[in-house]
């Protein structure tokens, strides 16, 4: 993880305000970690029925028919770079550099765009060759695990616009770091998870 | 678009429209009185729009009185109907529906809110905080959970209720075998309340690690505050697969996927397995926060302190992470085999331990004490009797060998009944007599408390008692009926009869309320510690001022305000003039309100497949979102003048 409790007190230190807001960030972090614990039990189960699920194929489309090699490593090059550039961004904001931030963040979020690009048109054409989520419970296990992954990005890239907005209004202070970070820890968690879905579901799938 | 359904006054059931009248009356009388003493922006001012937890903490126990009476209504109900062998009083679909809305009230609309109303109203005060951590959060929490509440609770007047249970077991409830709303009823309140749960259990966690006040160590928190944060870590960590079991099942139901249906290679028994990942640790979700009252109200009428604190302490924990070891109990007769069950069944019964502990630490608190009987201690004395026996017919259900006998038997349905009502709801009518002047400013009249809690304990025992033998005798749940010549007329007409009686203790607290409320100048607590309690929040007057404490104070020791009474000091906790500063507090909002509107339709979207609906909900959801992001809200202060003012009015200066 780029971002520390500690870095941020250190812009905290640079911010414009003082008082409460100071401890006000600082718990909303330390809550956030414990919300992508949670977030973490929750990919957790899902990994467990997928576990329980994945050979129960019914017959139709098995994994090493469907999952396409090339498609997976692309989105996995994507989304780990991804999480390249949000570290520059916070590391432009460590260093009061909004332009740098903006950049940064502006590319992040495409690549996470151009992600959930790929997963679409992978799912799109699963479902043009008949391995929809109604065909069998492995098809139900892995269009809803590796769907909830691709909605928490998606939501992800939306946050990471809405708070583009918040840092070009009011430039780097105390509660737009705070949001960034958080931000940041969020995108670095779902890059956790991927590496855990190539693994677990695409690698175990076509070896 | 054509929807799957049309919400329509289900059945010919004059029970099911006689309650769809007595609701439109009640609904328009409450609109006539907002109307008539134009009350609206009060409402919205006071209440709906509040952050403050001693309001949320009071609009929780209103919530859980409400559905109380709801969930012993369905209790009554299904009693009745079993009086006699052959009755017809119910019919057997009307009956299932009765079952299902019972057991899910309880658990989640009735323990639930008890406990966050503990939650809310006593531990910032016990820390010395001036709010929890995230108050905005704090409002979507109770939102959200009332908005759960109400989409079950008009499942039965629109559509139809779920009727596979309270744990709505899978294959039985897709949709195949269960059509029609009335699961995704279920699924989807389950699924709002659930998100306010969980964002209580992370709101706790964070006020009582950071926010409490200089001075209190861990091993100088009280007791409660120690067990609400084992709880709140039991939320957290178990909330996320109730969430993936209804989602799943959701899934499977609107979506046609195989999660957890017969064909097609679904797994049925993975919905059990996720359901009681949740279940089992949320039996202590709703326990451990009573075992904190009930270690706060042994030693302030017992005079003493609580014996053995670093035991109670560790018990706790130890019952927190023992508490997700066991969950396959609840389905020994699954069949996973010898070697699962063993290790299953000697969890369950290693869990007895720690709360043995905390059984016997209860009592030597008590030995040698100068007890005094007011209400919150009756409660919590017969508590005991009721958790040892509870205790005991739990081993007796843990030795798996000896579950096959008793499964899904009334012996099973009496010894959840004993733990749950005999701990849960005993120890939150505890909490509630013991921290109500701390609420509203009066004590609740002793009197007619004392005849509420006879009743109700007299009735518990007829009711249950029969149970356990009627389980032996082979009776099973969820029969709506049964033919004469079993043996079990008798019993069941005697638990039929303690359920009444339960009945009406409940109307006496009910009484009991309305009464002290109306001769509340005679109960009024002018000292803010009408119990010579012991821990911080008694030392501030009754109801607190709104933001608590005028000054953050310091503590040094365990049970700080007893120690500080005992050597006649307890003055240094007042405020002085020189020492009162701004106050900085979160400003009120009508996001969290709306926010929980939004998912509410996104919840009825999904009940009636109403995808234009859902889309709608999830819209609004993302927008209030959007908003409250881009807003500016840094709370405000209260000068330093205006606190004065307040705590010489409350004559603390």
């Amino acid at each position: 993880m780029a971002v520390s409790n500690k870095d941020l007190s250190g812009v905290l230190a640079r911010g414009q305000s003082a008082g409460h807001s100071h401890d006000e960030n600082e718990l909303r972090v330390a809550g956030f970690w414990i919300f992508l614990s949670t977030d973490m039990i929750l990919f957790a189960c899902l990994f467990a029925t997928y576990l329980v699920l994945r050979g129960n194929t019914d017959a139709g489309p098995t994994p090493q028919q469907i999952f396409d090699v090339r498609g997976f490593t692309e989105e996995t090059f994507i989304l780990l770079t991804s999480s390249f550039t949000c570290g520059l961004a916070t590391h432009a904001m460590h260093e009061g550099r909004r332009g740098g931030l903006i950049t940064w963040l502006s590319i992040t979020a495409l690549l996470g765009l151009s992600f959930v690009g790929l997963e679409v048109s992978e799912f799109v054409h699963d479902v043009g060759v008949g391995a929809t989520m109604q065909r069998s419970a492995f098809l139900s296990a892995f269009f809803t695990l590796v769907g909830t992954h691709g909605l928490h990005v998606s939501i992800g890239i939306l946050w990471m616009i809405s708070i583009m907005y918040q840092i070009l209004k009011r430039g780097i202070n105390a509660t737009t770091a705070r949001k960034l970070t958080i931000v940041g820890l969020y995108w670095h968690f779902l890059d956790v998870v991927w590496v855990f879905l190539f693994t677990v579901v695409y690698l175990m799938g076509v070896m | 678009m054509l929807p799957h359904y049309w919400p329509t006054p289900v059945t010919g059931d004059p029970l099911i429209y006689g309650a769809d009248v007595s609701i439109a009356l009640v609904s328009i009388a409450i609109l006539f009185v907002l109307f008539y003493y134009k009350k609206w922006g009060w409402l919205w001012r006071e209440w709906l729009t509040t952050v403050d937890h001693k309001k949320i903490g009071i609009l929780y126990v209103i919530a859980a009185l409400l559905m109380l009476f709801r969930g012993g209504v369905d209790g009554l109900l299904m009693r009745t109907q079993l009086a006699q062998p052959n009755m017809h009083f119910l019919e057997s679909e009307h009956y299932n529906q009765v079952f299902s809305t019972h057991g899910t009230i309880m658990i989640l609309f009735v323990a639930m809110p008890f406990m966050f109303a503990l939650f809310n109203i006593v531990i910032p005060l016990q820390i010395g905080a001036r709010d929890v951590a995230f108050p905005y959060l704090n409002a979507i929490s109770f939102w959200m959970f009332f908005f759960g509440a109400l989409l079950l609770n008009i499942s039965f007047v629109i559509g139809g209720s779920p009727d596979a249970g309270w744990v709505s077991y899978a294959p039985l409830t897709e949709k195949q075998f269960d059509p029609g709303p009335g699961e995704n009823f279920y699924l989807m309140a389950l699924q709002l309340s659930g998100i306010g749960s969980m964002a209580t259990g992370i709101n706790f966690l964070v006020t009582i690690l950071r926010m409490r006040a200089p001075g209190m160590t861990l091993m100088r928190m009280p007791l409660l505050t120690w067990a609400v944060l084992a709880a709140s870590i039991i939320i957290i960590y178990a909330f996320p697969a109730l969430t993936i079991a209804l989602a799943l099942l959701l899934i499977d139901r609107v979506a046609g996927a195989h999660f957890f249906t017969m064909g097609h290679g679904g797994n049925p028994m993975m919905y059990t397995n996720l359901f009681w990942i949740w279940g089992h640790p949320e039996v202590y979700i709703v326990l451990l926060p009573v075992f904190g009252v009930f270690s706060e109200v042994f030693p302030a009428f017992s005079g003493k302190r609580v014996f053995g604190y670093s035991s109670m302490v560790a018990s706790l924990m130890a019952i927190s992470i023992v508490s997700f070891l066991l969950w396959a109990h609840h389905f020994f007769t699954m069949g996973a085999g010898p070697g699962v069950n063993t290790y299953f069944g000697i969890a369950s019964m290693a869990i007895g331990i720690p709360t043995g502990v905390k059984v016997f630490n209860w009592m030597f608190t008590m030995y040698r004490g100068r007890i005094r009987m007011t209400m919150p201690m009756r409660w919590a004395v017969g508590f005991i009797p009721n958790f040892v026996i509870g205790g005991a017919t739990g081993v007796m259900l843990a030795a798996a060998p000896g579950d096959y006998q008793y499964h899904n038997s009334f012996f099973l349905i009496a010894h959840f009944h004993q733990v749950l009502i005999g701990g849960t709801i005993y120890g939150s009518l505890a909490g509630m007599y013991f921290w109500w002047p701390k609420m509203f400013g009066f004590t609740l009249d002793e009197k007619r408390g004392r005849i509420a809690f006879w009743l109700w304990n007299v009735g518990f025992y007829v009711t249950f008692f029969p149970q356990y033998l009627l389980g032996l005798m082979g009776m099973t749940r969820r029969i709506y009926t049964y033919p004469p010549g079993m043996g079990w007329t008798n019993l069941n007409l005697l638990s039929t009869i303690g359920a009444f009686l339960m009945g009406l203790g409940f109307i006496y607290i009910v009484w009991d309320i309305l009464y002290s409320t109306m001769h509340r100048s005679e109960l009024k607590d002018v000292t803010g510690d009408p119990w010579n309690a012991r821990s911080l929040e008694w030392s501030l007057p009754s109801p607190p001022p709104h933001y608590n404490f005028a000054v953050v104070p310091t503590v040094t020791r365990r049970d700080e305000w007893w120690e500080l009474k005992k050597s006649g000091r307890a003055d240094v906790l007042r405020p002085t003039a020189q020492d009162i500063e701004a106050i900085h507090m979160p400003n009120n909002s009508g996001k969290p309100i709306i926010f929980s509107v939004f998912f509410f339709i996104v919840g009825l979207g999904f009940v009636f497949e109403w995808y234009a609906v859902i889309v709608i909900g999830l819209a609004g959801v993302l927008a209030t979102m959007l908003l409250r992001s881009v807003e500016e809200d840094t709370g405000h202060h209260i000068p330093a003048e205006e606190v004065r003012h307040e705590e010489m009015a409350l004559g603390r200066m």
